[in-house]
């Protein structure tokens, strides 16, 4: 019997340990930079995903999405970091790069959070927007009224 | 002479020693002015008085403006260099396709080459310029012959450079450039009178100079690709189908992107050069004073000096 015991001892336990299987590599993180002109929120940081608002709709980034380039509307960006939580702003206008090593580069030219933007006085802006819409006859001009127009609509659209 | 021979009897009457001296002193001091009167004909005459005494106090209001010029230009590029660090990451972004995916204009098909010169209007600062200006003069001398080479000053100085010798390949200039620090609205200024002009190029660049440290700074280029270019490059196929607007839209954006912050990097440079330079001038006003205080105080003993002699000489011849 003692021998049997030290028998055992001696033949290393092979035991299948058991635990959660390994977290499955989704390849490179995301290096996310978002920075306007004037200030930097994201320098090379690791998010989950990125919510933006394009000319060509809402895409969500996430890592290893396919490469590509596209132009921003005014709207709202959703920053869905690592911990869970998830951040907004609201952008006027920019573009965002999406490159093969899964860095996204978001810039914009204004940037503010939701905290920041005073619904009462978003809804006047629009007001007025909308009744300069139907003054102008010149294609510029109406052009650049229409941008303003939606962009009013855009950031009461976030606020509500 | 008259008044002379009054003088004599006048002291010889009072027999004191300190009136005669008094008197003498004034009579021979007036004699000696009108001898010693610096439109009298000598080539090589040593400045009076007077001269040093306007060159001092000229050299000291200069180095008073120099002084605060210096402190301007400090509290400047504080300020620039606090808002340069936003920039720099925008601006690295703003590149970062481009380097990512390394496009390249191959040097046989560039027959239109656009180069957008940054400075600024006000000089004092350097050879920040002058740097720039000779960048852009390399570049046009380098380019193959038979391209057409176009410039884009933004900058009064650099017009100023250019005009002369490379007049014809200016082709637009900004002004008012410098008195307050540069924001996103004018670089977009700059970028849609860029894109108005409907030049079709098919390799542009941006000299500027990009800060370094307080001391130093270096003078740059950093490229910008027409949508075209962009459009066709082999590397750009991995990027997802991309709408011909889409990538206009996105090139016109870089475009203002790159210029913002070539114009925040050389507002920093031009504002660290300046206070470099004023620091040196007021160094060597500094040094001019105090060489020029010490001629003045000897020429005035080499003035006192002379008169006494000539005091002693007139007593003596006297006796």
């Amino acid at each position: 019997m003692m021998a049997a015991r030290i028998f055992r001892r001696a033949i290393p336990v092979v035991r299948q340990a058991r635990s959660y299987a390994d977290v499955v590599s989704t390849g490179p993180q995301m290096s996310f930079t978002f920075a306007s002109p004037t200030k930097v929120f994201f320098k090379e940081a690791s998010v989950k995903q990125v919510d933006v608002p394009t000319l060509n709709g809402m895409f969500g980034i996430l890592p290893a999405h396919v490469p590509t380039l596209q132009v921003l509307r005014p709207g709202v960006v959703t920053i869905f970091n690592d911990d869970g939580s998830a951040t907004k702003y609201f952008v006027s206008s920019g573009s965002i790069t999406v490159n093969a090593d899964s860095s996204v580069q978001l810039l914009v030219e204004e940037a503010a959070t939701l905290d920041d933007l005073d619904i009462d006085a978003a809804k006047a802006n629009l007001e007025q927007a909308q009744s300069e819409m139907s003054g102008i006859s010149d294609e510029a001009v109406r052009a650049a009224a229409q941008i303003n127009l939606e962009a009013h609509e855009a950031i009461v659209k976030a606020l509500a | 002479m008259k008044a002379s021979f009054f003088h004599f009897t006048f002291s010889l009457r009072l027999r004191s020693s300190v009136c005669l001296t008094f008197i003498a002193v004034t009579m021979f001091a007036r004699t000696s002015a009108l001898v010693f009167s610096p439109q009298c004909g000598q080539v090589r005459n040593m400045a009076t008085l007077k001269d040093i005494t306007i060159r001092l106090k000229s050299i000291k209001n200069i180095q008073k403006i120099t002084k605060s010029m210096k402190m301007v230009a400090a509290a400047k590029y504080a300020r620039a260099e606090r808002a340069l660090k936003p920039s720099r990451v925008y601006g690295a972004g703003a590149l970062a396709l481009y380097e990512k995916t390394d496009i390249q204009v191959a040097e046989e098909k560039v027959n239109k080459h656009l180069i957008i010169g940054v400075s600024s209007d006000r000089g004092l600062c350097g050879a920040v310029h002058s740097n720039v200006g000779r960048a852009i003069k390399s570049q046009i001398a380098l380019s193959r012959p038979g391209t057409e080479v176009m410039v884009i000053n933004v900058g009064d100085k650099l017009r100023a450079l250019l005009k002369r010798t490379h007049g014809k390949h200016i082709l637009l200039s900004c002004k008012e450039v410098g008195r307050k620090p540069p924001s996103f609205g004018d670089a977009s200024a700059v970028a849609t009178e860029v894109l108005n002009l409907g030049y079709e190029y098919d390799k542009a660049s941006v000299i500027f100079n990009r800060f370094k440290s307080v001391i130093s700074y270096k003078t740059e280029s950093k490229p910008l690709f027409s949508p075209e270019t962009v459009a066709n490059a082999e590397s750009m196929s991995v990027y997802d189908d991309i709408d011909a607007d889409v990538l206009r839209s996105y090139q016109e954006f870089a475009m203002v992107n790159i210029i913002y912050m070539a114009m925040k990097e050389s507002t920093t440079a031009e504002q660290s050069a300046r206070m470099t330079a004023m620091d040196s001038a007021s160094k060597n006003a500094s040094e001019m004073i105090d060489r020029l205080t010490l001629t003045f105080n000897r020429t005035r003993q080499a003035v006192i000096t002379k008169e006494l002699i000539e005091i002693i000489s007139g007593a003596a011849a006297l006796n």
